[in-house]
């Protein structure tokens, strides 16, 4: 028999076979013995054409080229800061990927424009193969993160909480007037009214609950219009 | 094969009762207690995070360290808590078993920490801390090709039986113990061990039974993580 053996947005485990049949193309969360292709996380089997791919329910951040990681400096050299992002590699951020002027570091100690234990959203700008990673801060939204709160959620419900296209943090930012950096790793920073940070960390502690459920999008239009999540 | 009167009335290759659930440390990435009989086994994933002493690093791949623990009111006389010479070997067998499932070369250079502990045994404590393990790092999002079981096998006098317990362990003709952990998908045997003596024809029929007994408790598995995300 070959073919797809799982339905689309069924739950797999570890091990399941998905398909069966040299046309299909492992991708996220699969791989290939012979001629059967196997799971191997849990979550939801989203095949695309041949392509067959799984969305984890559950998954530890690893790095990848282009997300916004937030993080705290943990070293401060000459020419150069690390960053600890709670993903087990550490950040390397060379100056010249953080000023966009020349700074002779003759004159000036670096650990003015960041110092340890300064909170920072950086882009990964190059993972190596033994996986060194390189971060950059030229581009908008990423930066020195000054005051505001910083929250952990599990990475595998970002996406979510970004939503498509970026709706649905669009619409939190717009209804509740706080600035938010969401990293990849995890954790989001919020910034704004006291109350109103509290009231979005309670709405993403709510998109997280129910990643899993569709016409969520709609149900955090309804409670941010009504400013309050008691129901 | 004869038949043989066990002590809790099971056929020779019927698994005792099994109880899975899923996420029962909040505080761990990932979590699982697995409960057989009365052996029980809870296993909590934590990682993966930064490997030291920096030696120990693998650029090309990530490593497993396994800690696994008998508490000490878990058997019937107190053991003294802490590390012994057995609990260092089942971290070596637990290990070796999951080594070959779990997709290291995913995270190079760093470590995840599985830690078991025991609260409560009745034998097969190492097959049971096996599948509360691999369900944990199931539930941790840790890219692996199967999910794995374990079971032991084993010789009643002359019989051989599944899934022994403590009971059956001490039994006045000699008892064999065949620890087998299994993996579908790869089609392998991850861990066998010994304890007592067996026939190499008896041998077979136990590893062919122990099998059959992991195919059945990775069912039992599969099916309770669907059930937890319906």
């Amino acid at each position: 028999m070959t073919g797809l053996l799982v339905k689309e947005k069924e739950i797999v485990v570890p091990g399941e076979i998905l398909a069966e049949g040299l046309e299909f193309i492992p991708s996220h969360g699969t791989y290939r013995l012979g001629d059967k292709i196997y799971s191997t996380v849990i979550g939801v089997f989203s095949p695309e054409n041949k392509i067959l791919k799984i969305v984890p329910i559950n998954s530890p951040y690893l790095p990848s080229v282009g997300d916004v990681v937030i993080g705290k400096i943990a070293d401060v050299g000459t020419t150069f800061w690390i960053i600890d992002a709670g993903i087990g590699y550490n950040v390397f951020l060379p100056l010249s990927a953080a000023s966009r002027g020349y700074v002779d570091t003759r004159k000036t100690d670096i650990a003015k424009m960041f110092n340890v234990g300064d909170d920072v959203a950086v882009l990964i700008e190059n993972v190596s193969s033994s996986m060194m990673v390189d971060g950059s801060m030229k581009e908008p939204g990423t930066g020195k993160l000054i005051g505001g709160k910083i929250i952990e959620v599990n990475p595998a419900k970002i996406p979510r909480i970004i939503g498509k296209k970026a709706s649905m943090i669009q619409m939190i930012k717009e209804k509740t007037d706080c600035r938010i950096t969401v990293g990849q790793n995890g954790k989001i920073w919020i910034n704004g009214e006291p109350d109103k940070i509290l009231f979005v960390v309670k709405i993403i502690t709510k998109i997280t609950e129910e990643a899993h459920k569709s016409g969520l999008t709609d149900k955090i239009k309804e409670i941010l219009e009504k400013g309050d999540i008691n129901e | 094969m004869s038949e043989i009167k066990r002590p809790d009335d099971r056929k020779f290759d019927k698994l005792r009762d099994i109880e899975i659930k899923l996420k029962v440390i909040k505080n761990a990435r990932g979590s699982a207690m697995f409960r057989i009989g009365k052996t029980t086994a809870i296993a909590g994933v934590y990682g993966p995070k930064d490997l030291y002493p920096k030696h120990l690093q693998n650029p090309k791949k990530g490593k497993i360290r396994v800690y696994y623990d008998l508490m000490s009111f878990s058997v019937s006389e107190r053991k003294r808590p802490g590390p012994s010479k057995r609990s260092s070997e089942l971290d070596m067998v637990i290990r070796d078993a999951l080594d070959s499932v779990v997709m290291l070369d995913k995270f190079p250079k760093l470590v995840v920490d599985i830690f078991i502990e025991i609260p409560e045994a009745d034998a097969g404590t190492r097959c049971a801390s096996i599948c509360a393990a691999s369900l944990a790092l199931a539930d941790a999002g840790i890219p692996m090709k199967d999910l794995i079981s374990a079971v032991s096998a084993g010789k009643l006098g002359k019989v051989i039986v599944l899934d022994i317990n403590k009971e059956e362990e001490d039994w006045k003709e000699g008892a064999t113990d065949i620890p087998v952990a299994y993996s579908e998908a790869l089609g392998k045997v991850l861990l066998l061990q010994l304890d007592g003596s067996i026939s190499s024809e008896e041998l077979t029929q136990a590893v062919k039974l122990g099998i059959k007994g992991c195919k059945e408790i990775t069912e039992l598995q599969k099916k309770a993580i669907k059930e937890f995300y319906k």
